[in-house]
């Protein structure tokens, strides 16, 4: 599906992940997790990828298997470079206002990944095992 | 629809209650709002309740250590009480637990000023 960039479009999509969650028997404690990684997912494309172009849409395009639950976010942005993100643990980094988002999707998912979409923009890929979640995933990470 | 934040006094500590989601575009900004209305208004002692609160995000972080630093600049003090265990797991993970002094309930942290 694609999105406008708009923030109230993170609830909807939010409740779309809450519904299929749901209907595969996913614990609500994972849930809480992959919906956070979706926010943030998205609040990214939305915020650094289109600038808040409500012109420019985001997609979004959930797939699952037996273990898996997969999520793509998609921007029209002109794309970024992952390793450039700065280090938000690092003393110099722990301040600062912004710089969390991505470090919180590799937290909480298994697999997170950037390509460069077919329309020019960032590609992201979240993967989480529904299977073996646990909330301790987070704190494990850390 | 109920509000994000709402601001009570307890003798001379502002304690400022959020609820409900603390995200990008909504509860985010009026989170900041709210603690700096306070801090204009001259609190010194604030104390952030954050029993109710279900969520919160990057966004949601970043303007608490905002506030924070923003607080500090300006002499007063900024607790956090009552943490959810999801938002308890949200700031671990990034290490900012050990930046704010975090108090189980209302009772230990307006002793905390003392």
């Amino acid at each position: 599906m694609w999105l406008s960039s708009r923030y109230p479009n993170i609830e909807l999509a939010e409740a779309f992940l809450d519904t299929l969650c749901r209907e595969k028997g996913v614990a609500e404690e994972a849930e809480h997790w992959i919906g956070m990684a979706l926010r943030e997912a998205l609040a990214n494309a939305i915020r650094h990828g289109n600038r808040q172009d409500s012109g420019k849409r985001v997609l979004l395009a959930f797939r699952s298997d037996a273990e898996t639950l997969t999520i793509e976010v998609g921007d029209e942005g002109a794309g970024f470079a992952p390793d450039d993100v700065a280090d938000p643990l690092s003393p110099e980094n722990q301040m600062k206002t912004s710089g969390r988002g991505i470090f919180y999707m590799r937290t909480f998912m298994d697999e997170v990944s950037f390509s460069r979409g077919e329309t020019g923009g960032t590609l992201l890929t979240l993967k989480k095992n529904v299977q073996t979640t646990s909330r301790t995933k987070g704190v494990e990470a850390s | 629809m109920s509000k994000t934040v709402t601001t009570r006094d307890a003798g001379d500590i502002k304690v400022i209650e959020l609820h409900g989601k603390i995200t990008i575009g909504s509860g985010d900004l009026q989170m900041r709002e709210g603690i700096h209305a306070a801090l204009s208004a001259g609190a010194k002692k604030i104390i952030i309740d954050m029993k109710d609160v279900t969520t919160i995000d990057s966004s949601g972080v970043g303007e608490l250590v905002g506030c924070y630093t923003t607080a500090t600049h300006r002499g007063a003090k900024l607790k956090l009480m009552s943490l959810p265990p999801k938002i308890s797991d949200v700031l671990t993970v990034t290490q900012l637990i050990t930046v704010f002094d975090v108090y189980s309930d209302e009772k230990e942290a307006v002793a905390s000023f003392s």
